[in-house]
């Protein structure tokens, strides 16, 4: 992975930069020894590292703005963290930079539930947000596996979703406000507990652009009531093609579920043994999730088994108790990580139309063949948001060529089928060189120009989402 | 001009002398009065591609709406976020285009559930300034592959670029609907009583206060859900006066899924303040905010949707409204004379280091300043 040279005169001027933060920061907000910058080399792209100039933990706005207005004097790159669970090296720092970290900033400001919306800082994990409400019945809907440890900050930056997106929407059509730093230290505030921009919608550009365009430390962002009940169904089928099929038909019948998932029989198994979430063993794994009174979830359930049962599941089972419905969604949520027990793993992020399902998965089958790496699959079929996992062993040499190569070529497929290279992770650095498969120059000059306007010296978050040949102008200038 | 393609509008663009007035079914029209060529997107119509089984349509941003209602409708589907029809309200002709829809972020009712016009977009091509063609977003519901340009494109009002293809995520039309009527005479109750509705769990997908009717909701789903939902909300809502369930368990000719579609229709369309003169607001408030601003106004009209966060406003020619808002969130002037929208901005101005990004895109997609220069100035 290319990354740009770092400046020597910023490593050269260590001391006097840190000199300038240690006058705006408590003691314990930065981090300069060597020792425990080492701590924010990576994030959950683990194959790249490099440890940062320093890091800083601020606890307020002010802090990050008083920050921020020094690195931009010196022309210090900053790289923006959340927990650091980027899977696309979102937050890989340079060597120098600084890292803003969040972490610090997790309190609760408001909770509103005649307006439904609470506002807190963006440090605060993504699960704590419905933490803070879920006593009155409430929760904060997208929901990325990672939710237990995930940062608001980092959600915001890269347009997290999750399981139940499919009737929720992902973070851009959760979030209603927030409060940013540009890199020159300016406080703006935009939107809020009103609806939609009094001007152009910054709030949908910022939602999505990897911390690129500002630090956002405050947001105010969508609670809706709990539904009454839910259950999530188990269906097994005897081909992916099949599975896919009964997507489509439950999709075309005007029955939308909170949720739609899909799992492969490798996955199935590696979830099985890791978390023993009782998925019967099948080659194709639909976990369809509906909402509503217990006969309102009959229902649905009744309608979607009738479609199920034209194509001839090999198990049917809904869940029979609250209990069984959260194994069945800690299988589902865990499913990266028991990959993760049986080998080294990279994990995409492809999203397809849902009808070019079978015959992604079946070109993906036969490529990893070709790559003589095997493949599970586990996707929110609802909406064609794919997650192939494909295994690897770091120690062989060759491997993890070997692996991004295939992984490159998936991505390729998901564009050629009228899709795209990540629907829910971000582009970070592990996707940036292939920006230029969906990409025409003119269509990255356009997103590069709205950069200009928010970081006009390319400070933020350098060396992510745009090819390093197609951004190296204007980091240079 | 009239442009049949978009390489045909990028061309127009690119060798545009002076500023260009766009214009898709010209039923919106809101903003400063633009001086400049006019440029019709009419002729880029037509629906590119739709698969009801992957909830997906793309079509030329000079399709008439109606056209890609019809087509949704034949498969049981629809655009989630309801349009409104402005051609009542603003006395304009002509036909509306899902560009212009998208253009104006253009949202009816079922915003508090479903979300805005930009929620359910997924992709644009649009001609910059310069005369380039660029694409942002795609046909897949999710995206974020690189800066979402999509949403910055959305109530953007062409000043950032024409629209030339625009792609949608659409939904299934629910089997049934129905409307609760509660007997609220009270603003401050009114949106006591909305916000009691949303935060049930019963899924409501409308919530209008109209003097003189009462607080209006709408349940949408199967019909024994909309039924079970309507008896819960009746007696969730009681206490704020009587309920009456328009169709639901008891659908027929006068009360049924008709009369439910034509009086969400009328809340879309705010007819209840068409057909008298005066300037036309339309405010954004919190919620909670909505009965005291709207004491505040001294309005000669007013209607309430999105449970109190929507607030339209018909007042005496040539007030500004928006000095009296006295609490976050923002008002646009959407109908008025010439000497006032020239004197009173249509769009709410912005803090200075808002204004100044926006400045600084329009300007970086639009150097030379000629796409509907001054609308939202």
């Amino acid at each position: 992975m290319d990354m740009p040279t770092p400046d020597a005169t910023i490593l050269a001027g260590k001391e006097r930069i840190v000199a300038r933060l240690a006058a705006v920061l408590p003691a314990d907000a930065l981090i300069t020894d060597p020792a425990e910058t080492r701590a924010y080399e990576c994030d959950a792209l683990t194959a790249y590292r490099c440890p940062p100039l320093c890091a800083v933990l601020p606890r307020s706005t002010e802090e990050v703005s008083a920050v921020l207005k020094i690195c931009h004097a010196e022309g210090v790159p900053v790289v923006p963290r959340g927990s650091g669970t980027s899977l696309a090296g979102g937050a890989l720092p340079t060597a120098d930079c600084v890292i803003l970290g969040v972490a610090r900033l997790n309190a609760v400001l408001e909770a509103d539930y005649q307006n439904r919306f609470i506002r807190v800082q963006t440090g605060r994990t993504n699960l704590s947000v419905t933490g803070a409400v879920e006593e009155e019945d409430f929760f904060y809907a997208p929901d990325p596996s990672s939710q237990l440890a995930c940062a608001i900050a980092g959600n915001i930056g890269m347009n997290s979703g999750g399981a139940h997106c499919l009737k929720y929407g992902v973070t851009t059509n959760n979030l209603l406000g927030v409060t940013m730093v540009l890199m020159d230290g300016t406080v703006v505030e935009i939107g809020g507990a009103h609806l939609d921009a009094p001007g152009l919608d910054l709030l949908g550009v910022i939602c999505g652009s990897e911390g690129q365009l500002g630090v956002v430390t405050e947001a105010t962002l969508r609670i809706l009531r709990k539904p009454e009940g839910a259950r999530p169904v188990l269906m097994g089928f005897d081909a992916n093609e099949v599975a896919g099929a009964c997507v489509s038909d439950i999709i075309k019948a005007g029955v939308l579920p909170v949720a739609i998932e899909f799992m492969d029989r490798p996955c199935i198994r590696a979830t099985e043994a890791f978390a023993h979430a009782g998925y019967p063993d099948c080659e194709a794994l639909l976990i369809i999730e509906v909402e509503g009174s217990e006969a309102e979830i009959d229902e649905q359930l009744g309608l979607i088994k009738q479609i199920a049962a034209k194509h001839n599941p090999v198990a049917l089972r809904e869940s029979q108790s609250e209990e069984e419905s959260k194994k069945i969604w800690l299988g589902r949520k865990s499913a990266f990580g028991a990959m993760g027990q049986i080998n080294d793993y990279m994990c995409l992020d492809g999203t397809i139309p849902v009808s070019a399902l079978p015959l992604v998965l079946r070109r993906i089958g036969e490529m990893s063949r070709d790559y003589g790496l095997d493949v599970g699959n586990v996707f929110h079929a609802g909406d064609g948001n794919m997650h192939p996992l494909i295994l690897f062993d770091a120690n062989k040499p060759g491997d993890l060529e070997k692996c991004e190569a295939f992984g490159a070529d998936i991505l390729k497929l998901c564009v050629e089928v009228g899709g795209c290279l990540t629907g829910e992770h971000g582009v970070g650095i592990e996707k940036r060189d292939l920006m230029v498969v969906q990409f025409a120059p003119e269509d990255l000059e356009a997103q590069m120009r709205v950069k200009d306007v928010f970081d006009p010296k390319w400070l933020l978050n350098p060396a992510k989402v745009f090819p390093l040949a197609s951004s190296a102008g204007r980091r240079a200038a | 001009m009239k442009p049949e393609s978009e390489a045909e509008l990028a061309e127009m663009v690119r060798g545009a002398a002076g500023p260009l007035a766009l214009r898709g079914g010209g039923t919106r029209t809101i903003g400063r009065p633009v001086a400049g060529e006019l440029l019709e997107t009419g002729g880029l119509a037509g629906i590119r591609l739709y698969e009801p089984g992957a909830l997906t349509l793309v079509a030329g941003a000079g399709t008439p709406l109606a056209e890609i209602d019809a087509a949704l409708a034949a498969e049981g589907q629809r655009l989630p976020f309801e349009a409104p029809d402005m051609r009542g309200l603003l006395g304009t002709q002509g036909e509306s285009t899902i560009g212009g829809v998208v253009a104006a972020n253009a949202s009816g009712p079922r915003r508090v559930q479903a979300g805005a016009c930009r929620d359910s977009l997924i992709g644009v091509r649009f001609i910059d300034g310069a005369g380039t063609v660029v694409k942002n977003g795609g046909r897949v519901m999710k995206n974020v592959t690189g800066y979402d340009l999509v949403k910055l494109l959305a109530g953007s009002h062409g000043t950032l670029g024409v629209l030339s293809e625009v792609s949608f995520k659409v939904l299934p039309v629910p089997e049934t609907a129905a409307s609760l009527i509660v007997a609220v005479s009270d603003a401050g109750a009114a949106v006591q009583a909305m916000a009691a509705a949303m935060a049930s769990p019963y899924e409501v997908t409308g919530a209008a206060w109209l003097p003189g009717t009462g607080v209006v909701l709408r349940i949408e789903g199967f019909a024994a859900s909309v039924s079970y939902r309507s008896g819960k909300l009746t007696d969730l809502l009681s206490g704020f006066g009587a309920v009456e369930v328009e169709a639901g368990a008891k659908a027929g000719p006068e009360t049924g899924p008709e009369a439910v579609a034509a009086r969400w229709a009328a809340i879309r369309d705010v007819v209840p303040l068409q057909g008298a003169a005066g300037d036309l607001w339309r405010l954004s408030v919190k919620p909670s905010d909505a009965p005291g601003v709207l004491a505040r106004l001294g309005a000669e009209a007013v209607m309430l949707d999105w449970a109190g966060g929507l607030i339209w406003a018909r007042a005496a020619e040539g007030e500004d409204l928006r000095a009296r808002l006295g609490v976050p969130g923002h008002a646009t002037l959407v109908r008025a004379g010439a000497e006032t929208r020239a004197r009173i901005a249509p769009f709410q101005p912005e803090p200075a280091p808002l204004a100044a990004i926006a400045a600084g895109l329009r300007a970086k997609f639009d150097p030379r300043g000629i796409l509907n220069p001054g609308i939202m100035g």
